[in-house]
């Protein structure tokens, strides 16, 4: 920067013109500055213009932009949360960046917390019970009843204090389910490396355990219907094919929040049934 | 009211200027410095020799923000829970605590605000107009004390002339503030978040190491091979935040005109020398001043100053003792 040339007409001051070129470039840098300090955060753009599939947030998230808009990045939720299922976004999710999500393979949420820890925690209602009003609740996001926690059943308040879904579970690979096979599952649900924890009421009422320290022995397997949290999300049902074969089936109904478990303890690699983050129910 | 004035105007990027005005006894004090010249340089000697040593303030400083920064990871991993979440957000013994600029961020973005964030912001509002507004910078801010060892590097670096320093229209920074809060306003996005090193580094301390700090470690190469705590200097609106909530905070360094030998060596170590153009010679209006709004409380003056002429002050209290 040092060794530019000297301007064309000879300097009548050579000290003041020297000082104003100094300005003129720090002006410059200055300029460079503020546009790369502008220009590198809207780079958090390029995930969600691109599409990226959605990431299941944890209960109570408000509306993906809205959740994005009102999330603090603290973290919070993390902390409260007995199983660990909720991790922080990364760089690389943009605006997502310090943003919880959860990704239901590797720890769903179970909701062994009960009361809907994350949701309590959160300062500032990105997580919340009761969306404020100016928000619009999409068609199908709305749970129609208050979802019944099989924990709680006898409790006095056996129902989850949550209006919407964040998800619906979806049998995206009919052929990998066990049940349509007619197999039944003996062992650990996901082997014995696996490091997921599920609440089982019937061992702990309390605490969650390791899935892999619940090993299952059923003759045809239904491991995402016995281990649902929630009353009359998911069943076995009969299933007369094309084929005119009679199978069972996973079927999902309208109480599906979308923890995610059903994806955590399906035993085939991919799992067979999946939770589509945002999904409405009536959605195709 | 126009030292307030002034104080902000140098906050959002005016250059200080030679003031208008003395007072009687700061007019008198400029006018015997003049004079005696050989007194002068023996007791500059004097006050050199029997100076304190150490960096005292610079110990307390770390030590806090170190245990500051601690006390969230141990909350965590001890599942302690005393101070809770990251530094833009959390609860102290279950008060929501809530950072100032992250709560404007995400107030713009959403345009919706619970009691909560009112109740967290409204709490950090109150603790830094007691406690200096930037000193959350230099006592708290994760990225500071980093920024500080890079500080180091580049001054070695440029003593040995292998880097020099380019410095930048400190405007810059208010452009930045508004274009920030506009953009959140805008596309309802926290824009900044994405790019904050206070928030990256806070959440990397207690939830991990990720992609992000990469970027962390560009802006660091960025102060030590190009600019001078870059950063904290002309960029971070965090900075600007604080700054306003403590311009009106008792908690200051006080400049004493009488104890002052001119020599300089505050705006040396200073990271926000422009607030120390009054210690320059015949620059002071008043025998009693302090370093204004963009002063981090760090203490770094205060250190090495030889003759105690910069000094921690609680305005009101002081007198009160």
């Amino acid at each position: 920067m040092t060794s530019e040339n000297p301007p064309p007409v000879p300097p009548v001051h050579p000290a003041i013109n020297r000082k104003r070129l100094e300005e003129r470039r720090r002006f410059l840098r200055t300029a460079v500055l503020a546009a790369v300090a502008l220009g590198v955060p809207l780079l958090g753009f390029t995930p969600a213009a691109r599409g990226w599939t959605p990431l299941l947030r944890p209960p109570g998230a408000l509306d993906e932009h809205d959740f994005l808009a009102s999330c603090i990045k603290c973290g919070q939720c993390v902390q409260v949360c007995p199983v660990a299922a909720i991790k922080l976004g990364d760089i690389d999710h943009g605006f997502g960046i310090g943003v919880p999500y959860i990704d239901s393979r590797s720890q769903a949420c179970d909701f062994s917390c009960d009361a809907v820890q994350c949701i309590l925690a959160c300062p500032t209602g990105a997580l919340s019970y009761k969306k404020p009003l100016f928000l619009p609740v999409r068609k199908g996001a709305a749970v129609a009843n208050p979802p019944i926690l099989l924990a709680k059943e006898k409790d006095a308040e056996p129902t989850l204090n949550l209006k919407e879904r964040t998800g619906l579970a979806v049998l995206v690979r009919p052929d990998a389910c066990l049940a349509r096979q007619g197999k039944g599952f003996k062992g650990a649900a996901r082997g014995s490396e696996f490091k997921g924890m599920l609440r089982f009421t019937a061992v702990d009422r309390w605490k969650p355990i390791p899935l892999s320290d619940h090993p299952f022995d059923v003759a045809l397997c239904d491991l995402c219907v016995r281990t649902c949290p929630i009353k009359g999300a998911i069943s076995l049902e009969e299933e007369v094919g094309n084929d005119g074969i009679k199978r069972k089936t996973p079927v999902v109904h309208e109480p599906c929040v979308g923890c995610g478990v059903c994806e955590m303890v399906c035993p085939p690699e991919p799992a067979a049934i999946v939770i589509e983050a945002r999904k409405t129910w009536g959605e195709a | 009211m126009s030292k307030y004035s002034e104080s902000l105007a140098i906050l959002l990027g005016r250059e200080p200027r030679k003031p208008e005005k003395f007072s009687e006894s700061a007019q008198k004090i400029h006018e015997l410095k003049r004079v005696e010249k050989v007194d002068w340089v023996a007791q500059k000697e004097h006050a050199r020799a029997h100076r304190a040593q150490g960096q005292p303030w610079r110990n307390r400083r770390w030590a806090f923000l170190i245990a500051i920064n601690l006390l969230f990871v141990v909350s965590f991993w001890l599942d302690i829970q005393i101070l809770e979440g990251a530094l833009t957000a959390s609860r102290l013994l279950g008060f929501h605590m809530i950072d100032v600029n992250s709560a404007l961020q995400v107030m713009l973005a959403h345009k919706h605000i619970i009691n909560n964030l009112i109740i967290g912001t409204g709490t950090v509002v109150v603790l830094w107009l007691l406690f200096g507004g930037r000193t959350f910078c230099s006592w708290v801010c994760p990225y500071h004390l980093v920024a500080e060892w890079a500080e180091k590097l580049h001054v070695y670096l440029a003593e040995k002339k292998i880097v020099t320093d380019h410095t930048f229209h400190r405007g810059v920074r208010t452009v930045l503030w508004i274009v920030f809060a506009a953009m959140a306003w805008i596309t309802g996005y926290t824009v900044f978040e994405t790019i904050s090193p206070t928030g990256i580094l806070s959440r990397a301390l207690i939830y991990g190491p990720g992609l992000a700090l990469g970027w962390v470690a560009l802006l660091l190469a960025f102060e030590i091979f190009y600019s001078r705590r870059g950063w904290c200097r002309y960029v971070c609106p965090i900075g600007l935040t604080y700054g306003f909530v403590g311009a009106f905070s008792p908690l200051r360094v006080k400049y004493d005109l009488n104890h002052c030998f001119h020599e300089g060596d505050c705006r040396k170590v200073c990271e926000v020398p422009h607030v120390l153009e009054i210690v320059k010679k015949g620059r002071a209006s008043a025998e009693i001043l302090d370093t204004g709004a963009d002063c981090t409380r760090c203490g770094a003056c205060v250190d090495v100053c030889p003759s105690g002429a910069l000094k921690f002050d609680v305005k009101g209290l002081t007198k009160l003792l």
